[in-house]
């Protein structure tokens, strides 16, 4: 029976293939990821790739071409602006197209269906869904597909990106597709909206409700503005202290129960909610060019982000016959976002203004079909979220939409990571949630040409709010407060409001030309930092949000020392990775002055010194930022731990600049004592024992060779999936929290740019990552040592007359299909 | 002689299918070369196994060489925790390897059944 040998040969060749062929946990299917022709091996771009091409796309209006610099930055020259769109999409898909699809799967809840069945998967998929990020991007396609100039430019991008998916071979599938098994499908107009309230979500989607609601339950009023003032001493407000406010305010009604019914209720909320990075921010300045050695304006951002690879951003110049722009854009999305044109140059920090209120629901029956509100009993409205889960049955999440808020998004039914909760319904009020265009901001300043027309795009802007700055070539430098804000009475939606009662709604919004903005100020510069956009007690609406200080004040007070007719690029460069530590300013006197340095041993004293003798900036080798953050770390541990971890209910654990505005008023300060013990702390003996309790880990860290800031701190910029071996890992950059250079662990500037508007524009820039989103291109992590250095590449507005310029490398010819 | 042809037929018929068909179409190849060329079903298994072992570990080195080693370092993090190119080629040559030499084995008996 010669069969048999066979038989049994043939089904071990099926079986070793199909067992190849299939992802077994973790890992990819190896057969199909190793194959040279097939698998990863085809990701591995040999070092002098050629990106010439010649190609004929179906959807281009006209020809194209596209000339790439050796640093793969891409200038697209089209002939009508449309085209601009198409092409963009093709090459944000050409260079970024997992990163896209995986931001916007994110987005819209849809982890799952990569990744699998993993309890903590699904629960993040579940809140975006139940947060309505789905819902809000739909809510502001119906916008944009309504507006004709935005659906044109929405359908170009959307096409480009499809036109490189549709030519996609297996082999030249973006690696990540590769490891997870799986393959991109088309992209959509919805999916752009999608990567916007991604944005919305990451910049606008924090606030401390829960946190507060519990607070006011356990600390008496005193108390809770001692834990968390609305006002520091120290701030130094974009709007300069002593603006007026001039205009005439929308009348507030505070709700007549709100002293009974919100003020007064001692509520407590279990919920633990999961919180973009609090430090979420960014520099911008633009100084006057009264200031400026050459007399035009210069302007400066840094947006600060999570630090990943693929970046966020990829660097690209779209020439048009409306506009010539170059800067960071966003795979994802059309336009240029931060950049300049050929007239004016523009970028953003984030305002952290409170976007996002919670209501109480009351439902009529567990079946949660009608609520009260009004007195009336009323019908909630559902949307049924379906998850699908890779390789199981789809997960249905039904969720309950009041009209008047918003979605039900923690209930029963959602209950992991702590939030049970079977007794309350929250539902959300988001401005998120609201219709709007974002995008047309963005292409409006592209298209900018002076003030005028950057007053007018930013209008746009309505979540996230944004500090907008602006410099043009005729000398106007700006900076708009901009988004459309909830104009709210004092405190309204820090704490969790009746959902029973149409008084406790959002009664308008704050008029666009209220929102805070200097043209032209007398100091003759511009600047934000997100810290308090205005002195509070001057303008007329309750901002909310928690609002870093110390950037703001470091900012302000170098470009006011800087003499009119200084000012350059180069004093711009250092000023935007200056490491000097103005929280450490105000706060190391403090630590020093109540310190009892008789009572410590001859270790102790040693960090003590470096302490004390260190230059307080935060450069790579200086030990002192680590002694600092660890001693004041665990001073407020034992400040605020015994108050605060006396239950378990989540609460929000004070801003840094609390304890140190407090200790400088008043060195007795309600939260010193120790209340687990019978005597009475002194600021002495708490920061004295605190500094004691620090120095075993700072011993520990010099054993390690980590006393030393860089060190310590240990900046690395991961894969969007967290795998190390796609990541660059313990780069030496100083900087850290409420520094200029806001560079933490695995967050900080995420693009740096300054723009001198010389008439032949000067531009700077850099950003943690490269143009190749492939992690087999050498391009891939190229700008990351650079970036870490404090260097900046020149970014060229390349000229039609500049084609056969040697820095242009590639040359993509596209042609209509 | 049939040995060294049997290798650098399998070889090229892999490539050849590899440029139009999913990877395991190497299974196809060497399979169809060991039916048409008469071996014993040992010889048909070592032509098969060193003529993937060849094909999959040239083209990952020549590939490898080009690209400066960069994703072979990184995927050799991922996958065995060391940032071994020559490890990664070795293992894309085994795997290869394995299904060329089963399949050539399968081919090898199929031909034997049919006498």
């Amino acid at each position: 029976m010669r069969i048999v040998p066979f038989l049994i040969s043939a089904v071990v060749t099926a079986g070793l293939v199909y067992a190849l062929n299939k992802k077994l946990g973790p890992a990819p299917p190896l057969g199909k990821f190793l194959s040279p022709q097939h698998g990863f091996w085809q990701n591995a771009d040999p070092s002098d790739m050629d990106y010439n091409a010649d190609l004929k796309l179906n959807g281009l209006k006209d020809d194209a071409e596209v000339y790439i610099d050796d640093r793969l930055v891409p200038h697209v020259f089209v002939k009508n602006e449309t085209d601009a769109y198409f092409v963009q999409g093709y090459l944000h898909a050409k260079f970024r197209l997992w990163q896209m699809e995986f931001q916007t799967h994110a987005a819209a809840g849809r982890i799952s269906e990569i990744l699998g069945e993993n309890p903590k998967v699904l629960n993040f998929d579940r809140e975006q869904r139940r947060l309505g990020m789905v819902y809000a991007a739909e809510k502001s396609l119906q916008v944009v597909e309504a507006d004709p100039d935005s659906k044109t430019i929405n359908d170009a991008y959307t096409a480009g990106v499809n036109a490189w998916i549709d030519e996609l071979k297996e082999s030249e599938l973006p690696l990540e597709y590769k490891l997870l098994d799986y393959e991109p499908e088309h992209w959509t107009n919805l999916k752009t909206a999608l990567f916007l309230k991604y944005m919305s979500k990451d910049l606008a989607g924090s606030e401390n409700d829960f946190e507060y609601t519990n607070a006011k339950s356990i600390f008496s009023a005193e108390d809770f503005e001692k834990l968390y003032p609305l006002a520091a001493d120290s701030l130094d407000p974009i709007i300069p202290k002593g603006t007026p406010f001039t205009d005439t305010a929308v009348a507030l009604k505070i709700p007549a129960t709100a002293d009974s019914l919100y003020f007064a209720k001692k509520d407590t909320v279990k919920i633990k909610e999961t919180k973009p990075d609090p430090d979420n921010g960014s520099n911008n300045w633009a100084v006057s060019g009264k200031k400026t050695r050459s007399g035009y304006p210069i302007l400066c951002n840094d947006p600060h982000l999570a630090l990943n690879l693929p970046s966020l951003w990829f660097e690209m110049q779209l020439s048009t016959p409306t506009y010539n722009a170059y800067g960071a854009t966003f795979p994802g999305a059309p336009a240029v976002i931060i950049g300049f044109n050929d007239s004016c140059s523009f970028g953003f920090t984030n305002s952290g203004r409170d976007v996002r209120d919670y209501y109480e629901i009351t439902f009529r029956d567990s079946t949660r079909m009608e609520y009260k509100f009004n007195n009336e009993w009323k019908k909630t409205n559902w949307r049924v979220e379906t998850i699908k889960v890779k390789g199981k049955p789809d997960y249905i999440d039904s969720v309950a939409y009041i009209p008047e808020f918003g979605p039900v998004m923690y209930d029963r039914s959602f209950t992991d990571n702590n939030r049970t909760d079977s007794k309350h319904y929250y539902a959300c009020r988001w401005k998120a949630h609201d219709p709007s265009n974002e995008i047309e901001i963005f292409i409006g300043l592209d298209r900018a040409k002076n003030y005028t027309d950057y007053a007018e795009a930013i209008k746009n802007l309505h979540t996230p709010g944004q500090n907008c700055v602006f410099a043009c070539k005729n000398g106007d430098i700006a900076l708009w407060c901009q988004g459309e804000f909830p104009a709210k009475w004092k405190d309204q939606g820090k704490f969790v409001m009746p959902g029973t009662d149409s008084s406790y709604l959002w009664q308008s919004m704050i008029p666009q030309y209220q929102n805070p903005h200097q043209h032209n100020p007398a100091r003759n510069f511009v600047s934000s930092a997100n810290q308090v956009p205005v002195d509070i007690t001057n303008y007329p609406y309750y901002l909310g949000g928690s609002y870093p200080l110390y950037r703001g004040i470091s900012i302000n007070r170098r470009l006011s020392a800087m003499d009119s007719g200084t000012v350059t690029v180069d004093e711009m460069k250092k000023l935007q990775t200056d490491n000097y530590n103005v929280f450490a300013e105000y706060t190391r006197p403090l630590l020093l002055k109540y310190i009892d340095a008789t009572n410590l041993n001859d270790e102790e004293r040693k960090y003590l010194d470096q302490l004390r003798n260190w230059n307080l900036r935060n450069d790579i080798n200086e030990t002192g930022p680590t002694i600092f953050n660890l001693w004041y770390d665990t001073l407020q541990v034992k400040t605020y731990g015994d108050e605060l971890n006396k239950t378990s209910l989540p609460l929000h654990w004070p801003e840094a600049s609390t304890l140190s505005e407090a200790l400088a008023k008043d060195p007795s300060y309600k939260f010193i004592d120790n209340i687990n013990t019978p005597q009475k702390e002194t600021a002495t003996d708490i920061i004295t024992a605190a500094f004691k309790a620090a120095v075993p880990v700072m011993k520990d860290a010099e054993a390690n060779n980590k006393l030393t800031w860089a060190a310590f701190k240990d900046t690395h910029v991961s894969h969007l999936t967290k795998q190390m071996a796609f990541s660059r890992e313990h780069l030496p950059i100083g900087g850290g929290n409420h520094i200029i250079n806001a560079t933490k662990a695995d967050h900080g500037p995420s693009w740096r740019m300054i723009v001198e508007m010389t008439p032949e524009t000067n531009a700077w820039g850099v950003y943690p990552g490269g143009q190749n989103g492939n992690p087999g291109s050498k391009y891939y992590d190229m700008f990351i040592d650079k970036w870490a250095e404090g260097e900046y590449y020149p970014l060229w507005l390349m000229k039609t007359s500049e084609k056969n310029d040697n820095r242009v490398k590639w040359v993509m010819k596209l042609s209509k299909g | 002689m049939k040995f060294y042809i049997s290798i650098i037929l399998t070889a090229l018929l892999s490539f050849a299918f590899g440029m139009y068909m999913p990877w395991w179409s190497i299974a196809l190849a060497a399979f169809i070369i060991a039916v048409v060329i008469p071996q014993t079903p040992g010889k048909s298994f070592i032509t098969g196994f060193i003529a993937l072992f060849l094909l999959w570990g040239i083209l990952a080195f020549y590939i490898d060489v080009q690209n400066e080693h960069i994703l072979s370092q990184r995927v050799a993090e991922l996958i065995i925790k060391s940032k071994s190119s020559f490890v990664m080629i070795l293992l894309t040559a085994l795997i290869g390897a394995l299904v060329g030499g089963f399949a050539a084995l399968s081919g090898s008996y199929l031909r034997k059944t049919g006498k």
